[in-house]
């Protein structure tokens, strides 16, 4: 029976979560790299025994780990990640300028196409490209030298690019986004960008309708419909269908939408999953009742989730990189929370259970569907 | 030998339990002898771009602390003698 292995991130390091095709029962694994904050683990959709997990602390800095072995073991890869070139200075928050400087890798995508291709999405705000497996890794200059780098400000989490979206068919497409700079979009395999913030309206900046400067939580992208993006903004749910030309939005009748976390169901490319939190200065849980939010109509009209998620006294957060999809016939969906909970829903969203409890709070999700 | 005591986290992401040892006389040769017996332990001592001690990391011996003496320097007698360890410390950091 084909089943599923849930990698996990956390602020004291990483869990294995394996089920079977019920996602019932679930077999845990870990702490691996103990005491560590680990930002991301992902598989290569290749070879799903391939994984990498971004390590990182205040103490000693930046590693990165790979498995061959579906994360039974772990080795040390590459982590020098200099930048290509001069890199000059970033807004910070009190307006001054602040010289750009590595501090952590957010977001490791593996390559679509190659097993020993990935990309790392780093703070200070730089994409990173390995065609070794880990070993070695080179800045893709183009998008911090694109012209609008200077005026790029850290979020609260820092100057960090978190999302890559990897075209399911056409290599030269890479979405990017950056907390808070904004959406953007290379044709040419990550040679040079383009802002793709176009629609994107934000109170919290002098100009709503800046080319840059927006405050883009996370990119989703159905891969059937990959001109189709979704996207959690500070404020806001948005939608493109021209592969970024565009954004509308879409937050209908959600009952905030603010948040960090959206997805899209791996078999209907207009369902999309949302978990609302109360606001920029409250990140808890709405109302104190976990919801993830369902739109069967690719934004617009959400119906809560709630069945099997805690209802009251419930002040919990689910940051940006916590949620993901399985690709089973039924669709799995699965979110972390700084609380320390996995839940998993085997049934598209209908019900709800926790696989764990009490983990470190935690930082990202990402699911392997297993032959 | 220079022996060298590294912390948790060092010992765990260098695969090795205990004291390890290396062939040094300077602080810069014992940095540079560990970070090419134990290759994950590059970067995570001193910056790889800069070559500068991170903050959170500090170099005792005899109980001296050693962070900012010059890096070429000889290390202390007691440990070319065998008679005293290096240790890498993670700084006391939090609450």
């Amino acid at each position: 029976m084909a089943g599923v292995r849930v990698l996990v991130g956390t602020r004291k390091g990483a869990f294995v979560l394996t089920g079977d095709g019920t996602r019932r029962d679930w077999k845990i694994e870990g702490p691996h790299f103990a005491g560590w904050e680990i930002y991301h683990v992902a598989g290569s959709p290749i070879d799903p025994d391939r994984i990498w997990a971004s390590q990182s602390g205040g103490w000693f800095g930046q590693v990165v780990q790979r498995s061959q072995d579906g994360g039974r073991s772990w080795d040390a890869v590459g982590n020098d990640f200099s930048y290509g070139s001069e890199t000059g200075t970033h807004q910070h928050y009190d307006g001054t300028l602040k010289p750009w400087v590595f501090n952590r890798v957010w977001h490791l995508e593996p390559s679509l196409t190659d097993v020993d291709t990935v990309y790392a999405g780093v703070e200070d705000a730089a994409l990173f490209k390995s065609t070794d497996g880990g070993g070695s890794w080179t800045e893709l200059v183009g998008l911090r030298e694109h012209g609008t780098g200077p005026e790029w400000q850290p979020g609260a989490g820092g100057l960090c690019l978190h999302t890559i979206l990897l075209h399911p068919t056409d290599e030269n497409r890479i979405f990017t986004a950056i907390s808070a700079a904004g959406a953007f979009r290379s044709d040419d395999a990550g040679v040079s960008w383009l802002p793709i913030n176009k629609g994107l309206l934000s109170g919290e900046i002098p100009q709503q309708e800046a080319e840059v400067g927006h405050c883009v939580h996370k990119l989703a992208m159905h891969p059937d419909r990959p001109d189709t993006l979704f996207m959690q903004k500070h404020w806001d749910v948005m939608r493109s269908d021209d592969a970024g030309g565009r954004w509308t939005e879409v937050s209908g009748d959600l009952p905030t939408d603010f948040g960090f976390a959206i997805d899209v169901h791996a078999h209907e490319p207009e369902t999309v999953f949302v978990v609302p939190i109360t606001s920029d200065y409250l990140h808890v849980a709405h109302e104190g009742k976990l919801r993830v939010y369902r739109s069967r109509t690719g934004g617009n009209e959400w119906e809560p989730l709630t069945k099997g998620l805690p209802q009251e006294h419930c002040y919990v957060n689910v940051l940006r990189d916590a949620m993901a999809v399985d690709r089973l016939d039924e669709c799995g969906i699965y979110f972390g929370t700084t609380g320390g909970q996995v839940y998993c829903s085997p049934d598209g969203g209908d019900s709800w259970d926790a696989i764990v409890r009490d983990l470190p709070a935690v930082l990202s999700v990402e699911v392997q569907t297993l032959p | 030998m220079t022996r060298v005591v590294l912390p948790y986290h060092l010992r765990q992401l260098a695969k090795v339990d205990g004291e390890v040892t290396v062939q040094a006389g300077t602080i810069a040769e014992v940095l540079d002898a560990l970070e090419a017996a134990y290759p994950a332990l590059r970067g995570t001592m001193r910056d790889i771009g800069t070559g500068r001690r991170r903050p959170f990391v500090r170099f005792f011996a005899c109980r001296e602390d050693l962070s900012h003496v010059p890096y070429d320097d000889p290390l202390p007698a007691q440990v070319l003698a065998d008679n005293e360890p290096f240790l890498v410390i993670g700084a006391m950091a939090g609450g």
